[in-house]
């Protein structure tokens, strides 16, 4: 998701694969005999273990589940799919390794992986190099695809949306959905990504014809937040954005309620985690909203198709993770057979024109960027649970 | 009536900070050592409360006492272990020592619990109600009583008491009052029970006001009351209690004109003026170095 860690040992990695993308370039060419034989190997670089493995696991377990949907039902164009699983171990050099190893010695058509921003941005490099489309289930940093110098990294694909567009979603829903027009916005000043969602929520509020009327910020870590929201509510917003993580944003719903503050509130994946419950409080968390990918409650039939069938073979409800690791299977089925074919570069060509392709966690299309323009869904809590609101096209 | 609302919010926060402050400036006062473990016994304190209340599921007094007790303790302990025998030592020796002895407290009870926040649980039902159009909960009410009460208890101990007056005895001479019959040793340690008390007493009322604790907790708060105390003119015992308000007051004031990032470099700011125009602080006599 969002973890950009090991930003210095990246820049040692990429000056490092630089040299050995060179070699590999040859033995890859040669090896294209396995291309022609009756299976297609996909490799999975994921999280399997180490700080974020509850991602990685989970779009494992969607990820098998659609390929052994696929095989069942006769494979791509006949040919069966074959995973090659690597454990990246949640470390970006791992991720490097990963991929350098399933790019040059296994061979393989595409990768899947990783579910972090920063395991991704670490395979980047090595996927270009190979010519080996890399399609990352989960990570949402705008960076994934899209390099610090604003080239578009050609191989490097998505499923999931990018963070700034949930902010674009949390305006549209707030402007059409609630109906509000005065609203203020809490950002932390220490995340690009708080950072990046509150710019997309203000230019899409204000073009939708609504006002902002406080803007403030705080910085992670910080407990006390009753003096800001005290400036916040004498604004009168009808709305307050906060697009932060879940430990400050615990804090800040509570003190918001306990002020008196008892406006919708809404905020995005950021908040997605149990611990937001016990420091807000089930009562403080009543009419708050969040942006997700997915939600099991979604009245959608091809959603409760998912649902049914990721029940039966594990026999819980499927998460985010788990959908996102499954669509990312399909978004490949479709490309390989536009292409026509297993090559590389045909692929990655039939990856970018993805167009209204319908997904379990919506329709997916890919803009110029690599970011896709998907539709997101609106959780709200309700004592104490997250429920289906409903689900905001771009 | 945005103003009234900050003036509360700012002295809720200042009289964590001065209860915290107590505690330096008591110990500063007496053996001259800038206690930067003291930050560390505030979050044990808190999670001593944490654990009273929702894992054996005491009310919140007899947590707050007990958690008292147990920092009082562990004050001793740290001063036993690590300064006693740095008395005679350079004051720069025991102060790195009070650094190590708070990284360590801190990393040890990452160690043993991991790094992760709790939550504190709800102990009271909490109620606001409006005085002049400013929302007051129960709780700010609640922290300022136990704060108020811990200060007027503290009064008493140091200006009433035979401990106090041994305490006022070693701080104004150490040598002097030992010729005089005191026993030294037990009047510091007596202190530093008594200042780390009022830090656990500060943790558990962080606990019910902030919600969140974490291994890390106390660096913060402790710095603050750090300055608040040198604000107030350390080793002065009014003067924390001034500082630790003055230091919450400014602070919400600052995020009230919509500096809120500036808020921990305002306190910051002024350390350094205090430092510069009148190191003696607010409560300080001017004396002369002796040479």
């Amino acid at each position: 998701m969002k973890f950009n860690r090991a930003w210095s040992l990246l820049a040692a990695m990429t000056l490092g694969v630089g040299l050995l993308a060179g070699c590999s370039q040859d033995d890859k060419d040669g090896a294209s005999g396995s291309k022609d034989s009756d299976e297609i190997k996909i490799g999975v670089n994921l999280e399997l273990s180490g700080a974020v493995a509850s991602y990685g696991t989970s779009e494992a377990d969607g990820i098998q589940l659609a390929v052994d949907e696929i095989n069942d039902d006769g494979g791509i164009d006949g040919k069966k799919i074959k995973l090659v699983k690597i454990d990246n171990k949640s470390d970006a050099a791992e991720a490097t390794n990963a991929a350098i190893k399933l790019t040059t010695q296994e061979n393989v058509v595409a990768i899947i992986g990783a579910a972090t921003s920063g395991a991704t941005v670490a395979q980047a490099q090595i996927a270009n190099d190979n010519k080996t489309p890399l399609i990352s289930p989960s990570g949402t940093s705008p960076t994934v695809t899209v390099n610090e110098k604003g080239e578009v990294n050609e191989f490097v694909f998505r499923t999931s949306f990018i963070d700034p567009f949930q902010g674009t979603v949390a305006a549209n829903f707030a402007a059409n959905d609630l109906g509000v027009k005065n609203v203020a916005i809490f950002s932390d000043n220490a995340s690009d990504y708080s950072k990046g969602l509150a710019a997309s929520f203000k230019e899409d509020f204000e073009k939708a014809g609504g006002k902002v009327v406080a803007e403030e910020s705080y910085v992670a870590k910080d407990s006390d937040f009753r003096s800001t929201l005290t400036r916040i509510k004498s604004a009168k917003p009808e709305f307050i954005f906060i697009p932060g993580y879940y430990e400050e944003v615990g804090l800040i719903v509570k003190q918001a309620r306990e002020m008196g503050i008892d406006v919708p509130l809404m905020g995005a994946d950021g908040w997605d985690s149990p611990t937001l419950m016990d420091l807000a409080g089930a009562d403080a968390l009543n009419n708050t909203f969040t942006t997700n990918h997915y939600s099991s409650d979604d009245p959608d039939g091809a959603v409760k198709a998912f649902n049914d069938k990721f029940n039966e073979e594990y026999g819980k409800s499927p998460d985010a993770f788990n959908a996102l690791g499954y669509d990312t299977v399909y978004l490949l089925k479709d490309a390989i057979e536009r292409a026509g074919s297993v090559d590389s570069t045909k692929i990655k060509d039939a990856l970018a024109e993805t167009d209204g392709l319908d997904l379990v966690t919506g329709n997916y299309s890919v803009d110029e960027n690599h970011h896709p323009i998907k539709s997101a869904t609106i959780l709200e809590y309700k004592d104490g649970e997250q429920v289906f609101n409903t689900k905001v096209n771009p | 009536m945005e103003w009234i609302q900050q003036l509360v919010n700012g002295i809720s926060l200042g009289s964590i900070y001065a209860l915290i402050a107590l505690g330096y400036t008591m110990v500063y006062g007496i053996i001259k050592l800038i206690n930067f473990a003291h930050g560390e016994i505030f979050m044990i304190g808190a999670f001593i409360g944490y654990i009273s209340i929702s894992g054996w599921g005491l009310g919140f007094f007899p947590a707050l006492l007990l958690s008292m007790a147990v920092c009082a303790l562990l004050g001793v302990l740290i001063e036993r272990i690590a300064y006693k025998r740095l008395r005679n030592a350079t004051r720069i020796a025991a102060l790195i020592t009070a650094i190590g002895v708070s990284l360590l407290i801190q990393n040890g009870v990452i160690y043993f619990r991991g790094a992760q926040p709790a939550a504190y649980p709800q102990v009271f039902e909490n109620k606001s109600f409006n005085f002049l159009g400013a929302q007051i909960s129960t709780q700010a009410i609640l922290i300022l009583s136990v704060s108020v009460v811990l200060m007027l208890v503290l009064q008493f101990i140091v200006h009433k008491t035979k401990i106090g007056k041994a305490m006022r005895a070693v701080s104004y001479d150490a040598e002097a009052a030992k010729l005089m019959g005191i026993n030294v040793d037990n009047t510091i340690s007596a202190t530093f029970a008594i200042g780390s008390a009022l830090a656990g007493a500060a943790g558990v009322i962080f606990g019910i006001y902030y919600t969140k604790i974490d291994p890390l907790m106390g660096v913060i708060p402790g710095l603050k009351a750090f300055v608040a105390a040198v604000l107030g003119g350390i080793g002065i015992i009014p003067g924390a209690v001034a500082g630790g308000l003055v230091l919450g007051v400014v602070e919400t004031v600052v995020s009230a004109l919509g500096f809120s990032l500036w808020r921990d470099a305002a306190a910051f700011i002024i350390l350094i003026l205090i430092l510069i125009f009148k190191p003696s602080g607010i409560f300080g006599k001017n004396t002369r170095e002796k040479v």
